[in-house]
C-alpha cells in the first residue's frame, strides 16, 4: 500500500462540538484520479482543506509519500507548494494580471527567476488555452477563464498532486465544459488528482477510484463502474438516485 | 474698493512670506501623512496577524499585548485635540523630564505630532482595508505555499492600500488644514504667517481671505492629484489580447464533446445539465 502518494488515515475533524469528519481513510495513487462525491454539507471541502493543511485535523494523519505532514515536522508551506489546490471560487489574486498570477508563487516560494517563472507559466497558460489573456486582470475575464487560470497557477508550481474543490460549481453552465475539458486532458496525461465534484459523468469517465461521503463519513469507495452501477450502501443508492432525478 | 486694494497691498508686500508659510504647511502635511501611513500600516498589519486557539500561549500573549497597546494609542490620539497633543509633547515633555527630553527643532516636534495623529486614524483604516480583502485570496496564496509575509506584501497590502487611498487622501487634506494649530508651538506654517502679518497691520479680513483662497487652492489641487493617482493604480480598464498563433487562440474556445461519446458532459445518464 505504500506506493500511494497520499494516504489519509483515520482522519477526524471537529469544529467545536460539531464533528464534521469521522475516521476518514483512503489512498491516492500516483497518476490516478480520485473523485469524492456526496451531498453538500457532507464534509468534502473540509476534507480537502485538512489534506493541504488549511485546516488542522482534530485527529488522524495525512501521509505524503509515507511521511506524516502533521506530526512529521514538515514545513506546511513547502508541502503546500507540492500539493496544488483549485477552489470553487477561483481565489485568483485580483491585483495581478493572469501571467503574474501564475508567476508569483514560483518566484516567491520556489525562488525561480522571473524568466524561468514566466516560461513555465506560459507553458501551462497555453495548455489551458489562456495564453492570449495574460494581460487581463481577473475581474476582466469570465468564470470559466478564471478557473482555467487558477488551474494553470496551481500547475505552474509543478505539484505532485492537484486537489480540486468543486471546480465547476460556481460556473455558468456553458462554461463548465471548458474547465472539465482541461481536467480531462490533465487526467489523460497522468496528473494525480483528487477531485470533489458533482459532475458525475466526469467522475465516471476519468476516476480510478470514487469515494462517496455522507455526514462526514466515507460510506463506500471503489471503481466508478462498480460504485455508479451497483452501489452497496443504501446511502449511496439514495444519493445517486436523487442526483439523477434532478 | 478698500478690500481688494488691501489684499493687493498685502500680497505685494508679503507674498514671499505667505508662500513660504504655505510651503511649510505642505511639506509638514506631506511628510506627516506619509509617516502616519507607515505607522498606520504597521499597526494595521500587527492587528491582523492571524491568531488561533491552537497557537502557543506565548504568541497569543504577545499578540494580545500588541493589540491592547495599539488600541490605547488609537483611542488616546484620536480622542484628544491635536493642539493639546502638540502642547504636551513640545512643552510638556521637557517640563516633566526636567529638560532631559526636549525638541531642538520645532519641525521635528510638529512632524512627530501630526504623524502619530495621522497614524492613529490610519491604523483603523488599514485594518479595515486588510480585512475587506476576500479571505479566498489568502487561501489561494497559502495553497501555493506562500507564507503570511509573502501573502501580505504581494497580495493583500497592494489591494488594501488601493482601497484605503480615499482615506489617505482625506487625511492628507485634513492635515493641510489642521497643521494650522501648530502655530501653538511656534511652527510658522500658512496660518501662523497670517497671525504674524495681521499683528503688524490689523488687516484681518483681507489676510483671512488670502488664507481661505490659499487653502482651498491647495486642497483642490491635492484632491485632483489623488484622484489621478487612484485612477493610475486601477490600471487599464481593458486588456490587449496577446496573439501568438491560431492554435493557442483556438485552444481557448471549447465546444462540448459530441453527444453520445463517453465524454459527453450533457449526458442525462449521470445527472448532466440537460437532465436538470
Ligand atoms: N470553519 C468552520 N467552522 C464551523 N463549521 C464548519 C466550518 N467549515 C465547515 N463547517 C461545517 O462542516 C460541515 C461540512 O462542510 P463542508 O466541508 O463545506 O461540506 P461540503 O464541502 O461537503 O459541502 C458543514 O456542516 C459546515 O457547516
Ligand atoms: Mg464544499
Amino acid at each position: 500500500m505504500s506506493d500511494a502518494i497520499l494516504e489519509v488515515r483515520h482522519l477526524s475533524k471537529s469544529f467545536g462540538s460539531n464533528e464534521v469528519l469521522r475516521d476518514i481513510d483512503f489512498d491516492v495513487r500516483p497518476g490516478d484520479v480520485t473523485s469524492i462525491i456526496g451531498a453538500s454539507g457532507s464534509g468534502k471541502s473540509t476534507l480537502l482543506r485538512c489534506i493541504n493543511l488549511l485546516e488542522t485535523p482534530t485527529s488522524g494523519d495525512v501521509l505524503f509519500h509515507g511521511e506524516s505532514v502533521i506530526t512529521g515536522g514538515v514545513n506546511p508551506n513547502k508541502y503546500r507548494a507540492k500539493v496544488g489546490m483549485v477552489f470553487q471560487s477561483f481565489n485568483l489574486f485580483d491585483n495581478m494580471d493572469v501571467l503574474k498570477n501564475c508567476m508569483v508563487g514560483q518566484m516567491k516560494v520556489l525562488k525561480r527567476s522571473a524568466a524561468e517563472a514566466e516560461a513555465n507559466a506560459m507553458k501551462y497558460l497555453e495548455r489551458v488555452g489562456m495564453a492570449p489573456y495574460i494581460k487581463a486582470k481577473p475581474r476582466q475575464i469570465s468564470g470559466g477563464m478564471k478557473q482555467r487560470v487558477a488551474i494553470a497557477r496551481a500547475l505552474a508550481m509543478d505539484p505532485e498532486i492537484l486537489l480540486f474543490d468543486e471546480p465547476t460549481s460556481a460556473l455558468d453552465p456553458e462554461m463548465v465544459g471548458e474547465v472539465l475539458a482541461v481536467m480531462r486532458s490533465l487526467a489523460a496525461d497522468g496528473m494525480t488528482m483528487l477531485v470533489v465534484t458533482h459532475e458525475m459523468a466526469f467522475a465516471r469517465d476519468v476516476s480510478a477510484n470514487v469515494v462517496f461521503m455522507k455526514d462526514g463519513v466515507i460510506w463506500e469507495q471503489g471503481s466508478p463502474d462498480r460504485l455508479f452501477r451497483e452501489p452497496e450502501t443504501q446511502e449511496a443508492r439514495d444519493f445517486l438516485a436523487r442526483f439523477m432525478e434532478r | 474698493m478698500d478690500f481688494f486694494s488691501d489684499i493687493g497691498a498685502l500680497l505685494a508686500q508679503y507674498w514671499e512670506t505667505y508662500l513660504r508659510g504655505m510651503g511649510n504647511t505642505l511639506l509638514l502635511a506631506v511628510v506627516a501623512t506619509l509617516i502616519g501611513c507607515v505607522i498606520g500600516l504597521v499597526c494595521g498589519i500587527l492587528n491582523t496577524i492571524p491568531c488561533s486557539k491552537n497557537d502557543p500561549p506565548v504568541k497569543r500573549f504577545f499578540l494580545g499585548l500588541i493589540r491592547a497597546i495599539i488600541r490605547i494609542y488609537v483611542e488616546v490620539f484620536r480622542g484628544t485635540p491635536m493642539v493639546l497633543q502638540a502642547v504636551f509633547i513640545y512643552y510638556g515633555l521637557p517640563y516633566i523630564t526636567n529638560n532631559a527630553f526636549r525638541f531642538e527643532s520645532v519641525w521635528a516636534a510638529a512632524i512627530l505630532v501630526v504623524s502619530i495623529n495621522t497614524g492613529a486614524y490610519m491604523a483603523e483604516s488599514v485594518r479595515g482595508g486588510i480585512i475587506s480583502i476576500d479571505p479566498g485570496q489568502t487561501e489561494g496564496a497559502k495553497s501555493i505555499g506562500m507564507n503570511h509575509f509573502q501573502t501580505m506584501t504581494s497580495v493583500i497590502l497592494p489591494q488594501a492600500i488601493r482601497n484605503i487611498m480615499p482615506q489617505i487622501g482625506n487625511n492628507f487634506i485634513i492635515n493641510i488644514k489642521d497643521t494650522s494649530v501648530m502655530f501653538i508651538i511656534t511652527f510658522t506654517e500658512f496660518f501662523a504667517v497670517h497671525r504674524n502679518i495681521v499683528a503688524l497691520n490689523y488687516k484681518y479680513f483681507p489676510s483671512a481671505t488670502i488664507e481661505m483662497v490659499g487653502y482651498l487652492a491647495v486642497t483642490l489641487t491635492a484632491s485632483a492629484l489623488l484622484r489621478w493617482v487612484e485612477k493610475r493604480m486601477d490600471g487599464k480598464s481593458s486588456y490587449e489580447l496577446v496573439q501568438t498563433d491560431n492554435l493557442t487562440m483556438a485552444a481557448g474556445t471549447y465546444s462540448h464533446p459530441d453527444r453520445g461519446t463517453p465524454f459527453d458532459e450533457r449526458s442525462t445518464e449521470f445527472g448532466g445539465k440537460e437532465g436538470k
